[in-house]
């Protein structure tokens, strides 16, 4: 019980991050730490298929998608 | 506390749906407002799976064809979660595509920038 | 200015929010469309994962949907990203002995296990999707380690529409045979063994190989010429 709480407060202290922040490559890992603590509250709602389908697609692809998108604009944002 | 006990969960999602709208509404610059999209996604996933949720309940899948299936959780917002995962993944890809257009045309990914420049 | 009036909005949202979901309960029973698949799930499919009889049996034409809009948004990110003169890609420094190395050992040990998690969707939790994705990530190790980064555009191509094909061919088979479009005509066997539950792990193998082959074109898409 206070272990969920603890996730979940840290779950949304990573996304107040992800919004405050103006260097976009460190936002974007705070957005894979979200998605990250998604699939672990998934495993805690008893749901393993979703749990894996969120960690693999949601967690690893998406985040790489990004980091190479950022490569070819810009870093900071203006 | 029995207050928390009930709601943690409805909490954390609704938390991440407002964070990720607070982000699309405020914010300009292109990328930053994919990355609230994908806050949003992952909040009403996790919304829609604890709706679906018994106390004390058990994964569906029958590991020995003996178990009680009387206290297993829903499995029909998983099998629509599971599809929302993936066309989330499928819109992100696509919308990158047209922010590295749009960074190509224009040289800035500033919207305020990019709405001023007329033809 | 523009802040004030997000929060505003925000505020009445919640509101309405909490009003609307108040009286529901957390941690209760509430459908009765669920009982039906857990207390039938086995007899009926066979399947002894009762998220994928749900997913590909019971909803199948949903997945077919699923599978249509994948397939046009990676046909709309290669429309978008193509160019027609041909840059010269700028040198960079070739990856290191360790990293090569480390690379060509876990390329086959990663395909083999997400292969494992694609066949066995029915028995343990995994499936297609799931699967696919690690084949994808499998593809991503070697653009970043290997030092010729390309993959065999024209073979993922075939693969991809060729897991599609059999996926569409497999229902037009059911609506031969029996009466409706996907019916489950193989016969379903013991439960818990590899061959059973009828097309669902065929239906699933071929939604594994669609889904990798997808997403390591799109990969391969969006970092041509990104150096």
């Amino acid at each position: 019980m206070i272990f969920i709480s603890l996730l979940v407060a840290g779950m949304l202290g990573a996304a107040i991050v992800a919004c405050i922040l103006k260097d976009l490559l460190t936002a974007v890992i705070a957005s894979c730490v979200v998605s990250l603590i998604a699939a672990i509250l998934f495993f805690f709602l008893q749901a393993p298929d979703v749990a894996m389908a969120e960690a693999s697609i949601g967690a690893a692809l998406v985040t790489a998608v990004f980091v190479i998108a950022i490569i070819r604009t810009n870093r900071y944002e203006e | 506390m029995t207050f928390l006990y009930n709601y943690i969960y409805y909490i954390g999602c609704f938390g991440l749906v407002f964070i990720g709208l607070y982000i699309i509404l405020v914010k300009h610059n292109l990328i930053k407002i994919i990355i609230g999209l994908n806050i949003l996604d992952t909040g009403v996933n996790l919304f829609l799976i604890s709706i679906g949720y018994i106390k004390k309940g058990t994964a569906p899948i029958f590991s020995n064809p003996g178990i009680n299936p009387n206290r297993m959780v829903d499995p029909v917002p998983q099998a629509l979660v599971l599809t929302a995962i993936v066309i989330g993944v499928a819109v992100l890809a696509l919308a990158l595509s047209l922010a590295i257009m749009v960074y190509q045309h224009y040289g800035t990914l500033n919207l305020r920038k990019v709405k001023q420049q007329r033809w | 200015m523009r802040k004030i009036f997000s929060l505003i909005i925000l505020g009445i949202l919640a509101f309405g929010i909490w009003y609307s979901l108040k009286n529901i309960p957390f941690a209760t029973h509430k459908t009765k469309v669920g009982k039906y698949y857990v207390y039938k799930g086995i007899k009926e499919t066979g399947a002894t994962n009762i998220v994928t009889s749900v997913v590909v049996n019971y909803r199948g034409f949903d997945t077919l949907g699923e599978v249509t809009v994948l397939f046009i948004a990676a046909i709309g990110l290669g429309a978008i990203l193509a160019t027609r003169k041909k840059k010269k890609r700028k040198e960079i420094e070739k990856p290191s002995l360790i990293l090569y190395t480390g690379c060509y050992l876990l390329f086959p040990l990663i395909l083999l296990f997400g292969a494992y998690i694609f066949i066995h969707g029915h028995l343990t939790p995994g499936g297609g999707f799931q699967g696919g994705a690690i084949i994808a990530s499998a593809f991503l190790l070697r653009y970043l380690g290997c030092p010729e980064r390309k993959i065999n555009r024209k073979a993922s191509d075939a693969t991809e529409s060729l897991g599609g094909l059999i996926f569409v061919l497999l229902g037009l088979l059911g609506l031969i045979v029996g009466g409706y479009f996907l019916l489950n005509f193989l016969p379903k066997g013991v439960p818990n063994l590899l061959f059973s539950a009828g097309i669902i792990p065929i239906i699933y193998i071929a939604i594994g190989f669609k889904v990798g082959s997808e997403l390591a074109g799109v990969i391969d898409n969006l970092i041509e010429e990104s150096k």
